[in-house]
């Protein structure tokens, strides 16, 4: 008997008693023995695709697609955030909680608007920020602002730490989660600098008319209990040809969000880093990532 | 043969007196609760427990790192026993390895009930991601523990079962393997913290080392209290001589472990830099928006009570020497050590969290009532062993067919 094979019968034994059973068999086995994403033939992807697709059908009535394109060639996205502009509106947290459809109820969402007060510490210690600020006008006078969400990291603890590879640097820069791969140890959050991965502590709900229906298998597909996930550069926008900017980006009132190739030189951020002073969120980390703060002003 | 010593095993683990029943049904309720709040959780998913986005990790993953502690201890009575031929201790080395099975079993349970997907876990064996995640490395090596104890102690008692002592040459080589692999299942599971310079609590070099130091303050001290009450409820002959060498050593231990401390707390109150944030928490608790965040406070000082007056004991023979004080400080190493190598050490590593967040966690109903069953479980797989192999050391219990066996003196 092969190791795989044995591995196999061994859990088909422990599934048949854990997986709750409100699947049609058929699917139920195809779900629990799905592949894992980076094995896949591009018709396997396709298959796969179509399946979720037919299953959230069912269970909402909603059609959906299910994309599984690969990166661009020469295409590597870099990330900019002007924070003389932001005003710690929120409006790019709840665009994106929309575009890749994400729990409304536990919340779950990949950007998190910090505030600080003028003239004190932040940027190595972020002990002083508030998360939960509530003013009736932003921004706050005397107060700064600094959303943070997933640096897309060339060197990510997140993927050094991950226990079965189910969550990978793509070739364009963008790290993403097989949630079907992910086991839920949750040592990828403890790892990451940046609070970047959130788990789902429960089934995840989005009502099935707010349900955006395109989607990315590596992004904002429907998700389930019990796996991390990640903001993925709206992987769904951004991997289209044209692509389109992040939810983020196309959101913001005050154009602080910059985003584009950094293989360009002429790309927006490409000039951002070329023209202004940028920094990284904590470099003395050598996470390397590629998310630029910048000042304009 | 096999028939006859299969009935013979059920018949003597299934008879007991009074206190033997109803310490079975105790375990039985609390495992059945246990079981029963797994499935809810099972059901819900992870959000009936208090871990968030923020503190991710709570009351398993504290628990299982005091239990790798209490496994690696085994070989604080390995050592003695097989190398230096301590004779006391080799009489008892059987049931130091029995308690590293029972330990490694619970760590194995507590991860499982840690993890979102649980029936997924087959992935890392399809995937390992070696020699990268640390947690690939700490499947192997507490595994790899379980089965070379398993063999240990399987082996001493098939070779009784036969009436004959077993073989040094078999014996050694399991021995040499079991010594460093211990030590490796302590250090891995620091590690797995260490690595992380996203949590600066964790990423100290002196992490490792004090798990080693604590852990074998915390084995040995659960041993000692366990030898008395095996002695005491059964025939097991545990030698005093024995369980005061076990003493001595966890004063050693505890020496070792308060001073790595003191250094590590020396450092970060002297030198007062950004990192400093968790150890406050864990002493004085963190102010923030004018709210003070102090829930672990009161364990901490109890933890470091217990273990200062634990080693003040120790130390001094006289109290040492007496069982009555020895076991009181037995329970506080127990309590001690459990504190801070489990929520003591896992917690502060979230606070505050990476974005300065200070999230406030304590257990939940159901962590509570699932981890009790796991401790449940660990309790009945001891009993149940200590039942098998003490009938078998006395000749009751044996693969030698009845004509040919030795008389055993009638007591």
């Amino acid at each position: 008997m092969k190791r795989r094979d044995f591995i196999k019968s061994v859990a088909i034994g422990l599934g048949g008693l854990l997986i709750p059973a409100d699947k049609s068999d058929a699917s139920l086995w195809e779900t629990f023995f799905q592949k894992y994403f980076r094995e896949m033939t591009p018709e396997e992807k396709k298959n796969i695709a179509k399946r979720l697709e037919k299953e959230y059908k069912e269970k909402t009535g909603v059609s959906i697609n299910i994309k599984t394109n690969e990166a661009l060639p020469g295409v590597k996205y870099g990330y900019g955030l002007d924070l003389s502009r932001c005003i710690g509106c929120r409006r790019c947290v709840y665009a994106c909680v929309t575009e890749n459809n994400l729990s409304r109820k536990p919340q779950v969402q990949y950007i998190t608007v910090l505030e600080f007060k003028n003239g004190e510490k932040w940027v190595s210690d972020l002990e002083e920020s508030k998360k939960y600020y509530k003013h009736d006008e932003v921004p706050a006078p005397g107060h700064f602002y600094m959303p943070v969400q997933c640096q897309q990291c060339d060197n990510p603890p997140c993927v050094k730490v991950c226990p079965t590879k189910a969550t990978w640097k793509e070739p364009d820069g963008i790290v993403v989660v097989d949630y079907n791969w992910c086991i839920g140890c949750r040592y990828c959050m403890a790892a990451c600098p940046y609070g970047a991965r959130k788990f789902n502590w429960a089934e995840p709900t989005v009502p099935p008319e707010q349900f955006n229906p395109n989607t990315h298998y590596l992004g904002n597909r429907p998700k389930f209990n019990g796996h991390v996930e990640k903001c993925t550069f709206c992987i769904q926008r951004t991997r289209e040809n044209p692509g389109r900017y992040p939810a983020c980006v196309e959101i913001c009132p005050v154009g602080a969000r910059k985003f584009g190739n950094l293989l360009d030189p002429e790309s927006e951020i490409s000039q951002c880093i070329e023209k202004k002073r940028v920094f990284r969120l904590k470099e003395e980390l050598n996470t390397n990532p590629s998310f630029y703060y910048f000042f304009s002003l | 043969m096999t028939a006859a010593f299969i009935i013979d095993l059920i018949r003597h683990i299934t008879r007991g007196n009074k206190l033997y029943y109803a310490w079975l049904s105790v375990l039985g309720l609390v495992i059945a609760a246990g079981a029963a709040a797994y499935f809810g959780q099972a059901d819900k998913g992870l959000i009936v427990t208090n871990m968030r986005d923020q503190v991710s990790w709570g009351f398993y993953i504290s628990n299982f790192t005091f239990l790798v502690g209490v496994a690696a201890a085994a070989v604080m009575l390995v050592i003695p026993s097989y190398i230096y031929h301590f004779k006391p201790i080799k009489e008892i080395v059987l049931f130091g390895e029995m308690i590293a099975v029972m330990a490694v079993t619970m760590c194995i349970m507590l991860v499982v009930a840690d993890m979102g997907k649980p029936m997924y876990a087959w992935h890392i064996m399809m995937h390992p991601n070696f020699p990268s995640s640390l947690l690939v490395w700490d499947v192997i090596v507490l595994n790899g523990y379980l089965v070379i104890n398993l063999s240990a102690v399987s082996y001493v008692l098939y070779r009784a079962a036969h009436g004959k002592e077993y073989k040094m040459s078999i014996m050694w080589p399991i021995v040499l393997l079991s010594i460093p692999w211990a030590f490796s299942i302590h250090t891995v599971t620091a590690f797995l913290y260490n690595g992380l310079s996203s949590r600066p609590f964790w990423n100290a070099s002196i992490v490792a080392p004090r798990f080693i130091a604590s852990a074998l303050c915390s084995g040995p001290a659960l041993m000692i209290l366990v030898f008395q009450i095996a002695r005491k409820v059964s025939e097991v002959e545990i030698s005093n001589e024995a369980i005061q060498k076990i003493a001595e050593l966890i004063a050693y231990a505890m020496g070792l472990n308060l001073f790595l401390y003191a250094a590590e707390i020396f450092k970060e109150f002297y030198s007062r830099s950004i990192h400093l944030a968790p150890m406050e928490y864990l002493f004085f608790g963190l102010s923030k928006d004018g709210t003070l965040h102090n829930v672990l406070v009161p364990f901490t000082w109890i933890a470091l009570i217990c273990n200062v007056t634990a080693f003040v004991i120790f130390l001094m023979p006289g109290l040492r020497h007496k069982f009555t004080t020895m076991n009181v400080a037995c329970v506080m190493v127990l309590i001690g050590v459990y504190i801070e190598k489990g929520m003591g050490l896992i917690i502060p590593g979230f606070i505050p969290d990476t974005l300065g967040e200070i999230y406030d966690y304590l257990p939940s109903a159901t962590e509570l009532i699932v981890t009790a069953g796991i401790w449940a479980v660990g309790a009945l797989i001891y009993t149940l062993m200590i039942k098998t192999a003490i009938p078998i050391y006395k000749g009751e219990l044996s693969l030698v067919p009845k004509e040919q066996r030795r008389k055993i003196p009638a007591h």
